[in-house]
């Protein structure tokens, strides 16, 4: 075991916390799909690949730095959310649950499939970002991708509460999440309710994807790893819970890197074994309706 | 009431004797097979034409396993791979250290399989739906990160099994046959110990709780119990395939016996085919595998992961036009213009409540 040094055991918190944010806002979007229709989107992590790959193309395509790719993303994969959602998912609305899973799964290969046939297996970078380099905050010392990525991440999600919350369209949302039919007598168009919400779910893959694409590495299997934890998380906050994904996020980030620190190979079975405690402990998660 | 007329029944039963026959006699003898029709010459004798049933009898395998816990008794695993993976390493680290036979050692794998389920499954049952399915994938890669870690396990070098005579005794053959008639002797195995499943008490409490636990429950039935026998039947048989696969490829890591892939590509071959049907697993296997060594052969080698893209293709299209996979297809559009039968209730169907 490591000797215990202060010093690196706050700049492990801070870096936690920042890609904990980053894997709240991937989680929000998972969450706010699922407490709408109960449908774990499994296609999440290889979606959020996809965004990934749009900052990295538009960056090398038509050099739109990563930063600036986050509107553009934000659009792309809000249609991208409608079509998933009107031409694939809505048929399996009514089935079973194995059948939406398996839909979503079928999903996932494809996406993955397909990425790796048109962009190669090959691991790849943005090369030089418009924000790169590090800073020194308090004697700690971050890179600046990752400290943009997550105050990025916080913005996102702190806007996503805000429209759930706040706005008109957001009510009707939570609405229809709560009881679709009762919101539907209201004179809420709950088919279009859910089709936003795949947009929305999607579009925060689109702000994560490119805040992550600044500093980390794009390739078809990267939505495995932050596939697995999006599932994790929601279910860990609880699903259909959106502050659920902000702490579960934050807390399996925080676990991943203390683990990371301590037992370096280990850091992801840690974090799989803090959910199967907690979720034992609390079967419908920590902010979830039971 | 309903009148039942016994001729057709009979006839379309005696039907189904035959063709279970014609392909009970096809799978004995595929191996042998070469014959010419007109300018087409079939030849079954190579041993990729082996190996490709090889593997649907091994997929088929592990697909009813899973059913018998997914499809029977609705509990909706993700992480199968964990038993099969437990069942490879235990019969090679038992023949690397201790030179132990791998038939010993493939029951030993099937017995620290069951030892896993009850070990994951006391806690783990008490959630449902979604949190159990997630569960399930996060103990899976607990149980990879562990085999990548674990020294006497090779780590993530894994294991390459010694190489040694050709024998029984040895679980070792140049050539495929031996291994051809194992996997089919294992498939049936689990397809007889599933047809058992199916008609007593066991079938009949594994679809109760499938379709309400709570009623199911309340009628008095320990579901706890019911649910751990139905993960250590299913983890049993995946470990024996486990097993299987670690003596005909001769080598394992914790990569491509652990790969989450490999969970999910075991739940799309049974649902492809029909989750909780009795057919369902063997029916997908045999229409996926082929279908993507044919894509990968006549497209791929170049890492293009076309099979992938046509997988997924196909599962979406399954889930979405009919969730009951192909059995539901033949069942709805099929079977009635073949076989006009009223007021007959086959025991297969039952299976069938959960996806109608």
């Amino acid at each position: 075991m490591a000797f215990f040094q202060p010093e690196i055991f706050f700049q492990i918190v801070i870096s936690a916390v920042l890609v904990g944010l980053i894997y709240a806002v991937i989680a929000a979007g998972l969450s706010l799909i699922f407490g709408l229709m109960e449908i774990v989107n499994f296609a999440h992590g290889e979606i959020f690949m996809w965004a990934m790959y749009s900052t990295f193309w538009l960056f090398t395509l038509l050099s739109v730095d990563p930063l600036l790719s986050i509107p553009i993303n934000i659009v792309a994969l809000g249609i991208f959310g409608v079509l998933v959602y009107r031409g694939v998912i809505r048929r399996a609305l009514g089935g079973p649950m194995l059948a939406q899973m398996v839909i979503t799964f079928g999903l996932a290969t494809f996406l993955r499939g397909l990425a790796q046939k048109l962009f190669s297996p090959d691991f790849r970078m943005v090369p030089h970002p418009f924000v790169e380099g590090r800073v020194e905050l308090f004697g700690i010392s971050l890179g600046l991708p990752q400290a943009v990525a997550g105050v990025g991440a916080l913005i996102a999600f702190l806007l996503l509460w805000a429209f759930i919350t706040r706005t008109e369209t957001g009510l009707c949302l939570q609405a229809t999440a709560q009881d679709k039919q009762a919101a539907a007598l209201m004179g809420i168009d709950t088919e279009r309710m859910y089709a936003l919400g795949w947009a929305i779910g999607l579009a925060c893959l689109g702000v994560a994807g490119a805040l992550m694409a600044n500093y980390y590495y794009v390739f078809p299997m990267v939505g495995l790893l932050f596939g697995n934890i999006s599932y994790i998380a929601v279910a860990l906050g609880g699903f259909g819970s959106i502050p659920g994904a902000l702490v579960a996020g934050i807390i399996l980030s925080l676990v991943e890197h203390v683990a990371g620190w301590f037992v370096p190979p280990l850091k992801y079975a840690a974090v799989y074994m803090i959910y199967i405690v907690i979720v034992v402990l609390r079967p419908q998660g920590l902010f979830g309706r039971s | 009431m309903v009148e039942v007329s016994a001729t057709p029944e009979r006839r379309s039963s005696a039907r189904g004797w035959v063709i279970y026959a014609v392909l009970g006699v096809f799978v004995l003898v595929y191996p042998f097979m070469r014959f010419q029709v007109g300018p087409l010459q079939v030849d079954f004798t190579f041993p990729y034409t082996r190996h490709l049933f090889i593997l649907i009898f091994l997929y088929a395998l592990t697909a009813q396993a899973w059913n018998i816990l997914a499809g029977y008794c609705g509990q909706v695993s993700f992480g199968h791979v964990a038993y099969f993976g437990i069942g490879a390493y235990t019969s090679s680290m038992l023949l690397m250290n201790f030179h132990l036979t791998p038939w010993i050692g493939m029951l030993a794998g099937g017995l620290a399989a069951i030892a896993l389920a009850l070990v994951v499954g006391i806690p783990t049952f008490r959630l449902t739906g979604h949190y159990f399915a997630i569960a399930t994938l996060a103990i899976a890669e607990t149980v990879q990160t562990i085999f990548m870690n674990w020294n006497a396990a090779g780590e993530a070098k894994g294991l390459w099994l010694p190489v040694m005579k050709d024998s029984w005794l040895n679980f070792q053959w140049k050539s495929k046959l031996p291994y051809y008639y194992i996997a089919l002797a294992l498939l049936c195995l689990v397809y007889l110990a599933t047809y058992w499943m199916e008609r007593s008490k066991l079938g009949f409490y594994f679809r109760a709780i499938r379709d309400d636990a709570v009623a199911t429950s309340s009628l008095g039935v320990d579901i706890l119990t019911y649910k751990l026998v139905a993960l250590s039947m299913s983890a049993f048989f995946s470990a024996l395939a486990g097993s299987f696969y670690a003596q005909y490829v001769l080598f394992i890591d914790p990569f491509s016996v652990f790969q989450l892939q490999h969970s999910v590509l075991v739940v799309l071959l049974a649902t492809f085919g029909g989750v909780g049907t009795y057919w369902g697993p063997i029916v997908g296997t045999a229409i996926l595998i082929p279908v993507s060594e044919f894509v990968r052969i006549r497209f791929g080698g170049t890492g293009g992961a076309e099979d992938l893209i046509v997988y997924g293709v196909l599962i979406v299209l399954i889930a979405a036009l009919e969730p009951a996979g192909i059995v539901g297809i033949y069942r709805k559009h099929i079977r009635p213009r073949l076989f006009r039968r009223e007021g007959m209730i086959d025991v297969h169907d039952m299976g069938q409540a959960a996806v109608d």
